[in-house]
C-alpha cells in the first residue's frame, strides 16, 4: 500500500498517514471485572484479517475508518466515523 | 579444483554426511511437537534430546530451515538491557553463545566487537546511564562513554550527525558480537537430528487439537499427529496459532526491514545503535554492512519491502557517516515481528494445558536463541517455568505486572 483514499482529502500518499489501530469497544469500567479490563488494555486481534482501523490523515488532521486486509494490505473502503456507507 | 571435492561430486552416494536427515513420512505420535524450525525451535529440540533425554521430536516447518526471522534479522548479540530479569536473561545467553561454535563444531563467525548504542539528548544520556548500572549491578560490563571514546573507536563517525543531532554520549558494551544467523539454526538443526529428532520441512500446521483444556493432538497438511505437548515458537505466525487454541494475547504484528551494502573492507570494527535516528550498523565478515531501522508504522502480516524505509535509512545513515554516500545498496528484505506491549517476550505455559509459547519476540529476538532453547526445553520436559523465564510469562498481562523493557530495545519503535 503506498496510497491511501482520505475521505475528505481524496487519494494522497501513505507516508501522509498516521495508524490509529483497530477499532475496539471499551467495556464498561464501573461494571466490569479486572479480567475483563485487562483483556481490553493488553490483548489484541493479532491474527491477519479485515480490520476496521482509524487512520489520520496528520497535514488535515482527519481521523477516519478504513477496512483493510491487513495481510495483503490492501484498504477495501474508508469513511468517516458516524457516516459508514 | 581439489581432488576431495572432484570426488565427492562423481560419487552418487554422497560420501560426506549430510546436515539433516532426509525427509521421512510423519509418525502417528510423538511425545513434543515443536512448531517452527527457526533457531529458536531448532534450539529447543537440541537441548530436549541432550539435556532431558526426549528424542521423540517432530520440528514442523511450513517453509524451510531458519527461513523466517533467524534469516531475517541483524544478528546483534548483547546483554544490556534494562531490567534485572531481562539483563540476566540475556547474559546467560551470551555466555551460551561464547561456546556454541565448539559445541556444535561448526564455525558461526562468532565475532566480538563492543556495542555502542547512541545517546543524542540528555534524556538518552540518563537512560543510558540507568542502564549501565543496572548492568553493573548483575556483572554485565557495560559502562557510559563519551564522545571522543567513541570518536577514538571509530573515526569515521561525524560525531555531530551533520549538526542534526549531535552525540553526547553512548552506553558501551564490550561483549556485544555479532554471529552468522543461518549457521545458528543449521547448528541445532543438524545437533538435534542427530540425537533422533525429526525436522519435516514443508509441513504447515492447519489445527490444534484441544479436549478438556489439554493438547491431543496437531493437525497438519501432511497428516495428524497426537501429542500432549506442543511448543509454538514461530514468531510472526504466532497469533495464528494461539487463534487455534483460542487463547488471547498481546501479541501485535508489524514488520521490521533490513538491508545490506556492497563489500568493502573492513572500516567498521564496533556495532552502532542510534535510538534518535533509528539506526543500527554492523559490519559482516563479508565485509557488507548490515543495516537496520524501526518498525514499520502499522500492523501488516507481510514481508515486501519499501522504497521509504531506505530512503529514511540511507539519510540517517550518511548524518552519521557521510563518506558512505557512494556506498550501493545491495539487498533489503523485511521480517514479521511479534511485538508485545512492554518489549519483553512472553514464554512459558499458557491457559492450555501442553501448549507452550515461545513467542513476543519482536525485534530482539536473535540473541535469545540458545537461553530460549535451553529454558523452553527445561519448561517443556518439567511442565514448570524455568526460573528464568518467571517475569516473560503471559499471566502478566492478565495481572498488570509488566516487565518493561522498552527503554533497552536498540531504537525507539
Amino acid at each position: 500500500m503506498k496510497l491511501l483514499t482520505c475521505p475528505v482529502n481524496g487519494t494522497r500518499p501513505v507516508s501522509e498517514f498516521a495508524y490509529g489501530g483497530e477499532i475496539r469497544i471499551a467495556p464498561d469500567p464501573q461494571s466490569c471485572s479486572d479480567a475483563q479490563w485487562a483483556d481490553f488494555v493488553f490483548n489484541r486481534n493479532g491474527a491477519p484479517g479485515i480490520k476496521r482501523e482509524w487512520w489520520c490523515h496528520t497535514p488535515s488532521n482527519t481521523w477516519f475508518i478504513a477496512e483493510r486486509d491487513t495481510e495483503k494490505d490492501r484498504v477495501l473502503r474508508a469513511w468517516l466515523p458516524g457516516s459508514e456507507p | 579444483m581439489p581432488w576431495r571435492l572432484l570426488r565427492f561430486g562423481l560419487n552418487s552416494k554422497h560420501p560426506e554426511p549430510r546436515m539433516f536427515s532426509d525427509v521421512q513420512a510423519l509418525k502417528p505420535s510423538y511425545d513434543v511437537v515443536i512448531i517452527g524450525a527457526g533457531g529458536h525451535g531448532l534450539a529447543a529440540a537440541y537441548y530436549l534430546a541432550r539435556e532431558h533425554g526426549i528424542t521423540n521430536v517432530a520440528v514442523l516447518e511450513k517453509g524451510y530451515i531458519g527461513g523466517g526471522n533467524t534469516g531475517r534479522n541483524t544478528t546483534i548479540i548483547r546483554s544490556n538491557y534494562l531490567t534485572p530479569e531481562g539483563v540476566k536473561f540475556y547474559d546467560t545467553s551470551v555466555k551460551l553463545w561464547q561456546d556454541l561454535s565448539e559445541d556444535f563444531d561448526l564455525n558461526l563467525f562468532y565475532s566480538t566487537r563492543g556495542h555502542f548504542t547512541l545517546a543524542h539528548t540528555d534524556s538518552a544520556v540518563r537512560t543510558m546511564r540507568w542502564r549501565a548500572e543496572v548492568n553493573k549491578h548483575y556483572g554485565v560490563d557495560s559502562e557510559l562513554v563519551g564522545p571522543d571514546f567513541i570518536k577514538r573507536a571509530c573515526p569515521s563517525i561525524d560525531i555531530s550527525c551533520n549538526g542534526h543531532a549531535p552525540i553526547l554520549g553512548a552506553l558501551y558494551h564490550a561483549p556485544g558480537s555479532i554471529a552468522r544467523h543461518d549457521a545458528v539454526a543449521w547448528g541445532y538443526g543438524r545437533g538435534a537430528c542427530q540425537r533422533g529428532v525429526e525436522i519435516h520441512q514443508q509441513t504447515a500446521v492447519t489445527g490444534i487439537e484441544v479436549k478438556g483444556g489439554k493438547v491431543v493432538g496437531v493437525q497438519t497438511s501432511r497428516g495428524h499427529i497426537a501429542t500432549n505437548k506442543v511448543l509454538c515458537a514461530v514468531a510472526g505466525s504466532t497469533p495464528r496459532l494461539t487463534d487455534m487454541v483460542g487463547i488471547r494475547t498481546p501479541i501485535y504484528i508489524h514488520p521490521l526491514q533490513a538491508m545490506v551494502s556492497e563489500p568493502m573492507k573492513p572500516w567498521l570494527d564496533h556495532i552502532f545503535v542510534s535510538g534518535s535516528l533509528h539506526i543500527y550498523i554492523s559490519q559482516s565478515a563479508r565485509g557488507e554492512l548490515v543495516m537496520g531501522a524501526s518498525l514499520d508504522p502499522y500492523e501488516l502480516h507481510s514481508t515486501r519491502s519499501t522504497l521509504d524505509f531506505t530512503e529514511g535509512l540511507s539519510a540517517h545513515m550518511l548524518d552519521m557517516f557521510p563518506f558512505l554516500s557512494h556506498v550501493k545498496v545491495n539487498r533489503q528484505w523485511a521480517g514479521m515481528s511479534d511485538m508485545t506491549p512492554d518489549f519483553a517476550p512472553i514464554m512459558g505455559k499458557t491457559p492450555v494445558e501442553g501448549f507452550y509459547l515461545d513467542s513476543g519476540w519482536g525485534t530482539w529476538g536473535f540473541k535469545a536463541t540458545p537461553v530460549c532453547g535451553k529454558t523452553m526445553a527445561w519448561t517443556v520436559a518439567n511442565d514448570a517455568p524455568h526460573e528464568l523465564i518467571t517475569g516473560f510469562s503471559l499471566d502478566r498481562f492478565r495481572n498488570y505486572s509488566l516487565t518493561g523493557e522498552k527503554g533497552a530495545a536498540s531504537v525507539g519503535h
